[in-house]
Order: C-alpha cells, then sequence, then structure tokens
C-alpha cells in the first residue's frame, strides 16, 4: 500500500466491455495512471462499453471527480460510453453538497444495472428438460 | 513494534489515552492552538497524495470516535481530503491537526490545516465555485466550506494559510 508504483486496478474484457473498479485507496498518481491505462486498452480493445465500479469508494473528492468526468469524456472521444456504478448514497450526498455534478458522466445503481445498460442480459434460462447444474443466480 | 506511522495507514485510538505516533509532527504552528476538548489532538504531515490517504484514514477514525453517522463522516472525510490536498499542492506541503472540540454538549470535529505556502491572494475569490489555479475543479475550498459548520480561513501572502473548518454532531 506504501509502494511508490501505483497499485494495479484490474480491467477485465467481456466482450467489448471493459468492467474495471476504482478502490478507496487509490492516491492520485495512481488515479492518473489509471485512467491512461484504461484509455489505452479501450482503443487497444476496440471497447464499446466501459463499467466503472465505485461502491468500494468511501469519497469522492473534487480530484476524484475530475478523474471521472475526464475519463467519460475521453472514452467517449474513443467511441466508448462508460458507466459509473454503485456510488454509496452519503457518497451521492457529499458530492451534490460539494457541487459537483459529474456532468457527463453517465451512472447506474450498481454494477449489474451497469452492465445492463451497457447491453448485457442475464443469461438465459437453459432449455426445458436439458441438464442444469443448479447453481445460484 | 513501535507504534509507527504510514504502512497501511494508521490505526490512531483517538480517545482520551494517549494516541499512537502522529507521525513525524512539524510542531509549531498548528501545536500552538490549544486543545478544546478532553481529546488529545493529533497532527498529521500532508506532504504528498500517499499522506493525503493516512489523513483520510485518521479523519474516518475521528469522525467515528466522536459518533458521526455515516453521511458525516462522509462529509468530514471528503472535506479534509479537499483542505489536505490544497495544502500540499497549493502550499507545498503542510499539516493537518484533528481536534476534538464539545460545545454545549455537542461534541465535534476541527480539522486544522496549515501550509507555508505562498497564500491566497484573494480568499473570496478562492472559495468561488469553479475557482482553481491547479488540477482540482475549482470546487475544493468552497466546496469543503459547505461541507462543514464553521469554516474559517486565516492567509497572509508569503506567510501561508490556515484553515479551521469544525463540523458538530447533531444534539
Amino acid at each position: 500500500m506504501t509502494d511508490s508504483r501505483p497499485m494495479d486496478v484490474p480491467i477485465i474484457r467481456l466482450g467489448d466491455v471493459l468492467v474495471t473498479g476504482l478502490i478507496n485507496e487509490l492516491d492520485d498518481k495512481a488515479a492518473t495512471a489509471f485512467a491512461e491505462e484504461l484509455t489505452e486498452r479501450i482503443a487497444a480493445e476496440r471497447a464499446k462499453g466501459v463499467l466503472i465500479d465505485i461502491s468500494r469508494l468511501e469519497i469522492i473528492d473534487s480530484f476524484v471527480a475530475r478523474t471521472l468526468t475526464e475519463l467519460s469524456t475521453m472514452a467517449r472521444l474513443l467511441g466508448a460510453r462508460v458507466i459509473v456504478a454503485g456510488m454509496r448514497p452519503p457518497v451521492a450526498i457529499t458530492l451534490a453538497e460539494l457541487g459537483l455534478q459529474l456532468a457527463g458522466v453517465e451512472t447506474a445503481l450498481n454494477a449489474e444495472q451497469g452492465m445492463v445498460a451497457l447491453g448485457w442480459r442475464h443469461a438465459p434460462r437453459p432449455p426445458e428438460g436439458g441438464n442444469r447444474r443448479e447453481t445460484l443466480g | 513494534m513501535l507504534p509507527g506511522p504510514r504502512k497501511g495507514g494508521i490505526d490512531v485510538k483517538l480517545s482520551g489515552e494517549r494516541t499512537t505516533a502522529a507521525p513525524t509532527v512539524p510542531p509549531a504552528t498548528a501545536g500552538s492552538d490549544a486543545p478544546r476538548g478532553g481529546d488529545t489532538p493529533v497532527t498529521h504531515p500532508v506532504r504528498n497524495d500517499e499522506d493525503l490517504i493516512t489523513v483520510r484514514h485518521a479523519v474516518r477514525a475521528a469522525t467515528v470516535e466522536v459518533g458521526f453517522g455515516l453521511v458525516d463522516q462522509t462529509r468530514v472525510v471528503t472535506a479534509a481530503s479537499e483542505l489536505a490536498r490544497n495544502a500540499y499542492i497549493h502550499g507545498g506541503g503542510g499539516t493537518v491537526t484533528i481536534e476534538f472540540p464539545r460545545q454545549a454538549g455537542r461534541r465535534g470535529i476541527r480539522l486544522i490545516v496549515h501550509d507555508d505556502g505562498p497564500g491566497i491572494p484573494d480568499v473570496e475569490v478562492a472559495l468561488t465555485d469553479g475557482f482553481t489555479t491547479g488540477a482540482g475543479l475549482g470546487h475544493g475550498l468552497g466546496g469543503a466550506r459547505r461541507l462543514m459548520h464553521e469554516f474559517e480561513v486565516r492567509t497572509e501572502a508569503g506567510k501561508g494559510t490556515t484553515i479551521r473548518a469544525t463540523r458538530w454532531t447533531t444534539q
């Protein structure tokens, strides 16, 4: 956590969507590095959508807000749609009071709804009579 | 093991007993403000964005200790993050002192953020939303003021800036 190198934030590709998430311990340098890496990945993998889960972020201050706003703009310029998902209610209240609207940043209540907005659906039910594995979800 | 600072965010016990390592306290300045409550104030350096994370942890722990709810915790930690960032970006580094004032049966958190930077030429302008000279969105100072109940800026050209920001519990 105190390494000077920014910690790696995993970016996973699901079809044409990149899925990633911000963590609480991200410092400013790491946030900037993350934005750059994500932008490069969008271009390299021709992503059409990006889901950024922020459900673990305990605060969003003006720096993180700026990072998210710029990231959304950069992604849009590269032809990808960004959805920021899972903002905690106290964070939303605080952001509004700070006067930060995250203009131009598309949001979703949680990662699942964000994925749906990006065109992902629940897996279809297995065919009747077919052998299915009973797993949750 | 020394009750060491850094490494994974410090766990500062902010009740009456002696607190763990206020990490390398540059004394003077902030220390001259006398503690108000029975709780010992703790001073943290802010010189870079790793310190900023340490400060956030400490302020979060302090708000929990004082009994703030989740929304108030978030307000105070966010304000601390804005002010501490200002101190190292514009002020070239400084300190954040956490105090535990009491007033009329209420408890509170007071953040005293000091830097020895160039000072803020026009505080009123700096408090305006959209004003920025740096990497933020220009909501830092004015936004932090809205998140706190009391907010006082003392600044002088060449002599740095001290901001005192207090939030009280609701009862």
